[in-house]
């Protein structure tokens, strides 16, 4: 019993960071109706943000986090306003190769910087464990942080499009552009804004991810950045609850199939759970019919 | 239903165009010259010169596929023309974009309604406020003072916005969750929010029935006089248009083939030929 507890600790620990990373695809995806395969490599230069600022440049942990979400901001609207922006009227065929051309860029440039081998991340939390049960189930540091700034995230997130007038502009660009641009909504600027916030929420992750699984090279961004693009189909692409909702339920199915089937079969278990919904739901748990108007 | 009739007198400008006598001395809010737009070679809209003054109630007619909304895209630059020029306030618009010209002064409205269905009402007029909002991020994620005063400042604007047409009761309802007129009337609060000089309404009494046009009519004119704005407007209603507008400039294949007053434009061969056809040669 207390080991299957442990696994959907592992689990929702695990799911909040592709939560995490999964509200930047479903932001993006909802305003820009874009998929920005690029995410997952932001992560990737967060994580090493984070760690040349502990390793090298001695910093205090938290200021390594603030320094690589700066780092991300400015790197997600610079790759948004050079990359993704001139092909705003394009094909979304010739958005997505850009996207991919990104993401291989970035890898590159990771490893023109930093090197092929791979660097062992010294986790930046330490605010002690709990131990359950006479220390037969222990929960790290790092899945307590985990689970507290999914959390965190995703209230200021729910008040931010809710209550503020950014978002409020976010959420009418998402529905008509065109509708929101002739309101006097800067469109631009909006989606800028997102892949900022996108951005940032991407270094967040870097980090969490990277104290749970401590090697950093530069495709360590890559698989998780697939995998939370998996959960935010899941949870319904757009929706901001759905990629919640569909970040926690992977990671539990994953650690979960790794445990109890196969250790090798778990990245299947989740692209096997990606078909699936495809297949039965296409608009993901939480995603919205779209009727088209004819 | 009661006949009426615009009883405005229009004087002719020199860019010629007739404008209501009261705003003759004014800057007129629109003045279009020789605007045209060509898609691969077809000419949608061509030579295009409309002056329209300051308060006035302006009517854009003609049959389906004469360009009219190609007009209001060129107006709100969701096209930039290929001649001409189109100037909001005096000002030339060349080279904006549709954000400029409505900070400019310039709002619409959309033939097939096109609200944010999934905010609620109130928030759909708040996206129209939104550039007169004066907080910024920072103080609205820290909710500071400033925050708070400005929402309620916005709360009181939406509010006095929807009363216009009676809806302050459904400000918390879904905006996809109106009924078909509800919508409609929406869309004028929503495109007055942005605080316009001139107002484009895009065939606004389509699917309506006679009492509520009749109604719709009223609230265009208590519009135009509680802000002082000018309002054009496509239509079909055939009633309404001869209603309540002052100028009405009909267009075919692109082309102004009339201006004048309502009692002109009914009177003209042209204009009839145009609607019902040639009379057959006896």
């Amino acid at each position: 019993m207390t080991l299957f507890l442990s696994y959907l600790i592992n689990g929702i620990s695990l799911g909040s960071v592709y939560a995490i990373i999964a509200l930047g695809y479903t932001m993006v995806y909802g305003i820009a109706k874009m998929l920005n395969f690029a995410h997952g490599d932001v992560i990737m230069i967060g994580a090493y943000i984070s760690f040349c600022a502990t390793q090298y440049m001695g910093m205090p942990a938290i200021v390594s986090v603030l320094m690589a979400m700066a780092v991300c901001t400015v790197l997600g609207i610079v790759i948004e306003g050079l990359a993704y922006r001139p092909l705003r009227q394009a094909a979304s065929l010739a958005v997505l190769i850009t996207a991919i051309g990104v993401s291989y860029f970035l890898q590159n440039m990771a490893l023109l910087i930093w090197g092929a081998n791979p660097k062992s991340f010294s986790s930046v939390f330490d605010v002690g464990s709990i131990s359950l049960f006479s220390g037969k189930l222990l929960i790290s540091s790092e899945t307590i942080l985990t689970v507290l700034a999914n959390i965190v995230i995703m209230i200021a997130l729910t008040l931010f499009t809710g209550k503020t007038k950014i978002g409020k502009a976010m959420r009418a660009v998402s529905e008509d552009k065109g509708a929101a641009e002739l309101m006097g909504i800067n469109v631009n600027a909006t989606i800028s804004m997102t892949f900022a916030i996108g951005s940032a929420l991407a270094a967040i992750a870097g980090v969490l991810l990277c104290s749970a699984y401590p090697t950093l090279q530069p495709t360590t961004g890559s698989m998780p950045g697939i995998k939370a693009f998996t959960a935010a189909v899941f949870g319904g692409i757009g929706s901001i609850p759905g990629a919640m909702i569909g970040g926690l339920l992977l990671g539990v199915i994953e650690i979960l199939g790794k445990a109890y089937v196969s250790t090798e079969l778990g990245d299947a278990f989740v692209f096997a759970v990606l078909i699936v919904v495809l297949l039965v739901k296409p608009t993901g748990l939480l995603g919205k019919q779209v009727h088209e108007k004819v | 239903m009661t006949q009426r009739k615009s009883t405005t007198r229009m004087v002719p400008v020199p860019s010629h165009s007739i404008v209501p006598e009261r705003d003759v001395d004014k800057r007129p809010v629109l003045e279009t010259r020789h605007l045209g737009i060509e898609f691969g070679g077809l000419k949608a809209v061509e030579d295009f010169n409309l002056t329209i003054g300051r308060t006035e109630i302006a009517g854009l007619i003609g049959p389906n596929g004469a360009g009219k909304t190609t007009v209001f895209n060129l107006l709100t630059k969701v096209y930039q023309p290929t001649t001409g020029t189109v100037l909001i306030d005096g000002k030339d618009t060349a080279g904006m974009n549709t954000v400029q010209a409505n900070k400019l002064g310039i709002a619409r409205t959309f033939q097939n309604i096109r609200l944010f269905s999934n905010m609620t009402v109130e928030d759909n007029v708040r996206i129209g406020l939104h550039n007169q909002i004066r907080y910024g991020m920072f103080s609205g994620i820290f909710r500071l003072p400033s925050f708070w005063s400005g929402e309620k400042r916005q709360h009181e604007q939406a509010l006095d916005l929807l009363s216009i047409f009676d809806m302050q009761d459904m400000a918390a309802m879904k905006a996809g969750s109106l009924p078909y007129g509800a919508q409609r009337r929406l869309e004028i609060v929503r495109a007055l929010a942005t605080n316009p000089s001139l107002l484009l309404l895009d065939e606004p009494a389509a699917g309506m029935n006679p009492h509520e046009t009749e109604e719709l009519m009223e609230n265009i004119i208590k519009i135009r006089d509680k802000f002082q704005i000018a309002v054009m407007l496509i239509e079909h209603d055939m009633n309404l248009v001869m209603g309540i507008c002052e100028g009405i400039c009909v267009l075919n294949y692109g082309r102004i083939i009339a201006k004048g007053t309502a009692d002109e434009i009914q009177s003209n061969p042209v204009v009839i030929e145009a609607y019902l056809g040639k009379r057959k040669e006896d």
